[in-house]
């Protein structure tokens, strides 16, 4: 998906390249860049673009917002732009609008649940929601409902993740959400669980194009031993194995989008490719990212270096909404329960 | 900048999928007549020729193939289809494989019309079976090495010299090989050796069989003395064979043969386990099939760009790259996680057997049809960095 193929990538990549270069904001200890990027974003209604237009978003399809987060991903864009569009995306769900300003969802991991009390408030504890602190409102599933909920009303213990992003403890403790609807029936926390492995997974697909691209370019430029390290056939053959893992992750996490882009309701298949998309890219997070530092050596090690915000976020998007070895299980719990003769037929399916 | 990669979400149209109930329903009829077990791909006999005359009568023997040579005109999608089932079930596709492939579309591209008209509806009725004469006893990957002489005489060339790790070269009636006419140039090492149809079983070429650690008989010496080509069994330029080497490996490269070839211990091992499998096992398992998954929808990305008319050399050396080291590997991993099966499973000697098979085959995976080495630097070349 590296060419725009439509107005809303383009956009998307324009907004990227003009605001969100990974070298100035790495300079940039103030934060100085956000405040414009999120500005541009939301004028171009990138966040709200999963929202219906009757629900207050911008309306854009399913497969429009996995290449811009596939794009986001190549620039690892550090604004909760996946995050505000998957809450818009699981409120719409329930055709709830949505607000202005930063959301995410609630729950992001398999273990925690919050629970819809019979007063209609909400209570239970999140963890490692990403972008939490940086919210205004949280999309919520609890249970069988979805609720909107001020982000004012609950307590936040901020934490900084792996990629430096916050990812942030939420306790709900009897909080009144702002609306509440049942949730389409079938609908399930798996469902929203994959759904924010797949945006991982496109984000991790994009950090190792970024990446690649990094480690080709300096692999070029830089010279030891008298020629450029590109000519050693040990330095090539890493940047191949880097590119096969890029190749893996792209191929595996746009399959699964496309699956979701044109799903005529969840199945096994949807399952295998979701799943599937978040255990591949996520190995290959980190198979990818370990080449991509080898090559750059010392420099690449440093936090003036801008690699770190591409292999450190691509690591840390493996943990968000279920780690690799968490859907292993589950799907292999499921090929076991299918047997060993529909194996075949389920990854032939399509 | 780095060419971007590219692996299109491809799908396989409404029609494959009936293409593929018909291949199941023929092969389940196949295993029922006892033509081949699905569960032992060790076995002696491979080559079958009754079987490969059966699957040239369904049409599926150069399907993509212009009507007037015996093929189907059908889509590559719908040849992917057929290679993979076929694959999956173990079936003996020895003696059509490569004709099929590799030899067969050469032919197409290079062959005199009298030569295509003779031998590609025999391919496509499944009767001729087809070697590759490329490896020379000092010339492997070093494909350009190659010593063995064509010297020209009146009315075709006289071949001296030896080819050697040839598959099946001991059932074929046919070799698609390459041969030095002109020594290199100073310019151009890869000058001087032309492409040329060898028919076999004649006085002249004599194919010593070479044991594999496998146990199984599949590869061979073919030495060639004063043995005579004919002047329209020439295939393509002469002296210009490096030119025309290059543009069908994506086709050979990225099928689904390329990460399936060891697939059956995995579905073995999906049966040993059975319906409840503790958490290591349903982890391996699901890290296995999301593999497996991965690759298949690359493999398939790549006939989807090459069924469009794009030439994705690069993302086909990836998939094979990465597509045989993994199904290398999988018999290893299918081991460790078999560490744990329960004694009482009925499958238990069968996954043992095929482990067993399959961890001796592993080794020539990432060898035949261009090495990993090969590979990554044609992978390395198209990032830019030779």
């Amino acid at each position: 998906m590296a060419e725009s193929e439509n107005i809303v990538v383009e956009t998307a990549e324009k907004i990227f390249g003009d605001l969100a270069d990974a070298q100035t904001i790495n300079h940039d200890k103030k934060g100085a860049w956000k405040s414009p990027l999120w500005q541009a974003l939301t004028e171009a209604g990138l966040p709200l673009a999963w929202v219906p237009e009757d629900c207050g978003g911008s309306g854009a399809s399913l497969a429009d917002g996995f290449a811009v987060l596939n794009a986001a991903g190549r620039h690892a864009i550090a604004v909760p732009l996946a995050e505000t569009m998957l809450a818009g995306w699981l409120l719409a769900q329930a055709k709830i609008s949505s607000p202005e300003g930063e959301m995410t969802v609630i729950p992001a991991t398999p273990k925690d649940r919050i629970t819809l009390n019979a007063d209609g408030t909400l209570s239970g504890r999140a963890r490692s929601v990403p972008f939490a602190k940086a919210a205004k409102h949280f999309a919520v599933l609890a249970g069988n409902s979805i609720a909107l909920v001020e982000a004012a009303k609950c307590r936040i213990e901020a934490g900084i993740g792996l990629g430096g992003d916050n990812s942030d403890i939420v306790a709900l403790d009897k909080v009144a959400p702002v609306t509440t609807k049942p949730a389409p029936k079938g609908f399930d926390q798996t469902q929203l669980l994959l759904m924010g492995g797949v945006v991982r997974s496109l984000q991790i697909a994009g950090a190792l194009e970024a990446m690649l691209e990094i480690s080709v370019r300096y692999s070029n430029e830089r010279v030891a031993f008298e020629k450029k390290i590109s000519k050693f056939q040990a330095v090539q053959h890493n940047l191949a194995k880097l590119a096969g893992e890029s190749a893996a992750a792209l191929a595996a996490a746009t399959s699964a989008a496309d699956t979701i882009a044109n799903s005529k309701g969840f199945d096994d298949a949807y399952f295998l490719e979701a799943a599937s998309a978040k255990i591949r890219c996520s190995e290959a997070a980190e198979k990818g990212g370990a080449i991509a530092h080898q090559v750059h050596g010392a420099i690449g090690f440093t936090i003036e270096h801008i690699l770190h915000r591409f292999s450190l976020r691509a690591l840390a998007w493996r943990d968000d909404f279920g780690s690799e070895s968490y859907w292993a299980v589950e799907l292999g719990k499921l090929v076991a329960d299918r047997g060993a003769d529909e194996l075949w037929p389920l990854v032939a399916s399509r | 900048m780095t060419a971007a990669l590219r692996f299109d979400p491809i799908r396989l149209p409404e029609k494959c999928e009936q293409l593929r109930k018909e291949v199941r329903a023929f092969l389940a009829e196949e295993i029922a007549a006892g033509t081949f077990d699905p569960h032992q791909p060790n076995r002696e006999d491979t080559d079958a020729p009754e079987f490969s005359r059966r699957v040239g009568a369904k049409g599926w023997l150069g399907m993509t193939w212009p009507k007037k040579y015996g093929g189907q005109e059908r889509s590559f999608l719908e040849r992917y289809v057929v290679t993979e089932e076929m694959r999956v079930a173990n079936a003996p596709t020895r003696r059509f494989f490569v004709a099929d492939r590799q030899s067969g579309p050469v032919l197409l591209k290079y062959a005199p019309e009298h030569v295509k008209m003779d031998i590609l509806p025999r391919i496509c009725r499944g009767e001729i079976c087809f070697a590759i004469g490329m490896s020379e006893p000092n010339s492997g990957s070093d494909l350009f090495a190659a010593k063995t002489r064509a010297t020209k005489t009146d009315g075709g060339y006289l071949i001296n010299g030896t080819k050697i790790w040839t598959s099946s070269a001991h059932i074929a009636d046919y070799m698609i090989a390459i041969f030095r006419t002109s020594p290199p140039t100073k310019e151009n090492r890869r000058h001087g050796l032309t492409q040329f149809l060898v028919k076999m079983k004649q006085p002249g070429i004599q194919v010593n069989p070479i044991g594999q650690i496998t146990g199984q008989y599949e590869f061979n010496e073919v030495v060639f003395t004063d043995y005579f080509v004919p002047d329209d069994h020439v295939l393509g330029e002469v002296d210009g064979a490096w030119k025309q080497a290059t543009s069908e490996l994506a086709y050979e490269r990225s099928g689904p043969e390329r990460f399936l070839e060891t697939y059956y211990v995995l579905t073995e091992l999906v049966r040993a386990v059975g319906k409840n499998p503790d958490t290591r096992s349903a982890e391996g398992i699901g890290r296995l099939v999301a593999q497996v998954h991965t690759m298949r929808r690359m493999s398939v990305s790549v006939a989807g760009m090459l069924q469009a008319g794009k030439e994705p050399v690069v993302e086909a050396s990836i998939v094979k790259d990465i597509g045989t080291i993994w199904e290398q590997a999988l018999p290893h991993r299918v081991r460790e996680l078999a560490a744990f099966v329960e004694e009482t499973a009925t499958n238990r000697e069968t996954l043992e057997k095929q482990l067993s098979f399959a961890i001796k085959t592993a080794p020539k995976l990432t060898i035949q049809g261009g090495t990993t080495e090969v590979l990554r630097g044609i992978i390395a070349r198209g990032l830019g960095l030779r």
